[in-house]
């Protein structure tokens, strides 16, 4: 390792996350743990700040959960030849409601509360082997720069996509499919078929809707809006982008793995975010 | 979306307890019933004939023969429309235990009896004077008070005989709705807890628990004995009908301080129990589940947390119990799935506020009330009440609930 190593803990319960740094410090003295976080939010934001190695997330915090984080972290996470490596990934969980333990392991770990010294013993060696092999391979490619995507940071995200699917297939089943949109704006209701709109784009508490010549705010999430669309026509492209499939003109994908998207009726362009790029190949 | 908004047991419903029905096999019941019928038949035959005999004489021979024809006749008639008067109802689409007990009603079956003792009186007669190979009729030879005797007999006895059989088939109806009720307790018993056994407190207490052993006995032993008392509240709640506020609020006060540890500054927890309530009866974990709401709904998804109030005060003659969080409130984003009032029995929220209704409702019936209401001074959040008739003994019919002798 050329660096020392360096862990961001996100643990809504402060005792457990004292206890999983005393434990952290016991088996692995020379991590260095640069942040506490007791939320989502903080959590994406003080990781894309402070680009530690490891990343240890629970699943169920308040604002953000530790799968959003992870998910708005991949997205947001900088990219380019210089780019620090992506961290590795530790979801931590008292229930393992997604299965966690069948995933493998080698992409992104997970703990089960409580954690006993040999899992997270076991935990620790994996994570070492992995910067390891990390190391040698960035000190294999640097003379060979070419860009191309980091075949670990690959496996993560075919990880989490796959665990943001089985989230979201988890979700309370969904109620019927939304056919018109309702939007107020002051006295007056908006009324807009879902076929029409060419996009949704999350707003902080809102979510705007663009048809080729309206734009309207919901007081709704994306969260809450995606199971009432129907996912072969609206694809999700981004954390806060959900695009009418039919709406889309081009797909341009760029070196980082990014793909930009221009649109039918409108003007502006789109990114699609890394974890979404693979909706977009060739026939 | 996140965990919290999908709770596990919303995700995955308890299983339907599957309690098989406890009625005997259809064969042998309609073996009984035919040899019930047959015993009632010949015994009133054996009945009607001697009281003829010994009123009115004719032979007693002749009077039981006849007896048995008119009697067999008119049960038989009784019971073909018993049955297929209910079938035919069943055909035009009605639908209700009754008449899957084979009772159409009174409405039907009345003209039916008198119809059936009519025929019965002709066609038991044919049918005696061919066995007798005498043409005379039973009536014959007796005066006119004999007559209407024996017409009065005809018309009451199938009366009476059709009346215990709808008397049994009402019993029967009974036990079975008082059945369905206890599946239907035990059902929600076990959900109950389930819901209170929830992995993800159990598991996190636990490790919370398992690093305050490290580093403050003193504390984890605190810690562990409020576990204890929590998991036995909750093992032993199903089995008695009520116990004193107090008791109730020591439960909450368990499940707070473990709350306490877990959320640490992020929850502030007050108590107000006037002493003068203390020994108010109540259900067992009335309050439990609408603190649990607040903190998982209202609380913990919120990231500055907030503060949880549980109090109890008189007003007039009704105990008024109130849990109110600071929390993300009723219709905030992430607490809509659960604490809306609209959303009621969708997820284990639901279940909750669902429960605590029923409960109020089959002890205290109308006396009781339940609001769920957004918390109206500037904190935002959530506030729950219960009004129940104060100090007044929770109706402790045996419908409502069991209580379990022996040690807790």
């Amino acid at each position: 390792m050329s660096t020392a190593s360096t862990a961001l803990i996100a643990e809504d319960e402060p005792l457990l996350a004292a206890g999983l740094r005393a434990d952290l410090a016991r088996l692995w003295p020379a991590l260095q743990v640069v942040a506490m976080v007791g939320d989502g939010l903080s959590a994406t934001r003080e990781a894309l700040q402070l680009q530690p190695t490891l990343c240890f997330l629970d699943i169920r915090m308040p604002g953000q959960s530790g799968l959003e984080a992870a998910q708005a972290l991949a997205e947001d996470w900088p990219d380019g030849a210089d780019a620090p490596a992506f961290p590795l990934l530790v979801f931590v969980t008292a229930y393992d409601q997604y299965a966690l333990q069948a995933f493998d392991a080698q992409a992104v770990d997970y703990l089960v509360k409580p954690v006993d010294r040999a899992r997270l013993s076991a935990c620790v060696q994996r994570l070492q082997a992995r910067l390891a092999e990390r190391d040698r391979a960035a000190a294999a490619s640097t003379l060979a720069n070419t860009g191309a995507q980091d075949p670990a940071l690959a496996n993560t995200l075919q990880q989490l996509r796959a665990l943001l699917n089985l989230a979201q297939a988890g979700a309370e089943p969904a109620p019927a499919r939304l056919r018109v949109v309702q939007a107020s704006a002051g006295n007056v209701l908006h009324l807009v078929p879902v076929d029409e709109v060419i996009y949704f784009e999350a707003a902080d508490k809102y979510v705007r809707v663009l048809t080729a010549d309206r734009e309207l705010l919901i007081r709704s999430s994306l969260r809450e809006l995606l199971p009432q669309l129907d996912p072969q026509l609206f694809w999700q492209v981004h954390r806060s982008l959900v695009v009418r499939a039919t709406a889309i003109s081009t797909a341009l994908r760029d070196e980082s793995g990014k793909v930009f998207l221009t649109l039918r009726g409108r003007p502006e362009k789109l990114t699609a975010s890394r974890l979404y790029a693979h909706l977009f190949k060739g026939m | 979306m996140t965990a919290r908004q999908a709770p596990h047991n919303a995700a995955m419903p308890a299983p339907p307890l599957y309690l098989p029905p406890t009625s005997p096999p259809l064969l042998r019941s309609w073996r009984r019933r035919l040899l019930i019928q047959g015993l009632i038949a010949v015994s009133l035959a054996i009945g009607v004939s001697g009281f003829i005999t010994l009123t009115m004489g004719g032979g007693y021979q002749r009077n039981l023969v006849f007896s048995l024809c008119i009697g067999g006749v008119i049960q038989a008639m009784v019971e073909l429309g018993r049955h297929g008067l209910s079938a035919c109802r069943k055909r035009l689409g009605h639908r209700s235990p009754q008449l899957d007990a084979a009772w159409p009603g009174w409405a039907l079956m009345a003209p039916w009896v008198v119809v059936s003792a009519l025929a019965g009186q002709a066609l038991g007669h044919w049918l005696g004077s061919m066995i007798t190979g005498s043409p005379v009729s039973l009536l014959v030879g007796y005066d006119n008070r004999g007559m209407t005797l024996v017409l009065l007999l005809t018309l009451a006895l199938p009366v009476l005989v059709t009346y215990y059989f709808w008397a049994r088939t009402q019993l029967a109806h009974a036990a079975a709705r008082a059945e369905a009720a206890q599946r239907l307790a035990s059902e929600n018993q076990l959900r109950l807890l389930q819901s209170q056994l929830e992995p993800h407190m159990l598991f996190n207490t636990l490790a919370n628990l398992r690093v305050l052993i490290g580093l403050d006995t003193e504390r984890a032993q605190e810690m562990l004995d409020r576990l204890i008392a929590f998991l036995r509240a909750t093992l032993a709640a199903s089995r008695s009908v009520s116990h004193p506020l107090s008791a109730e609020f020591d439960r909450v006060a368990d499940y707070l301080a473990l709350m306490a540890v877990r959320m640490g500054p992020r929850l502030t927890v007050s108590l107000d129990l006037p002493d003068t309530l203390r020994a108010c009866l109540v259900p067992p974990l009335l309050l439990q589940p609408l603190v649990e709401n607040s903190i998982k709904h209202g609380l913990e998804p919120k990231v500055d947390g907030g503060r949880i109030a549980v109090s109890a005060r008189r007003d007039g003659d009704q105990l008024v119990l109130e849990v109110r969080d600071t929390g993300v409130g009723l219709s905030g984003a992430a607490g809509a799935a659960c604490t809306d009032p609209a959303a009621q029995g969708s997820a284990d929220g639901g279940f909750g506020t669902h429960q605590i209704r029923a409960r109020l409702q089959a002890l205290y019936g109308s006396a009781a009330r339940f609001e769920l209401l957004r918390a109206d001074d500037g904190d935002g959040g959530t506030l729950a009440r219960i009004s129940l008739p104060a100090l007044a003994t929770p109706n402790t019919d045996a419908s409502a609930t069991t209580t379990e002798a022996g040690p807790r």
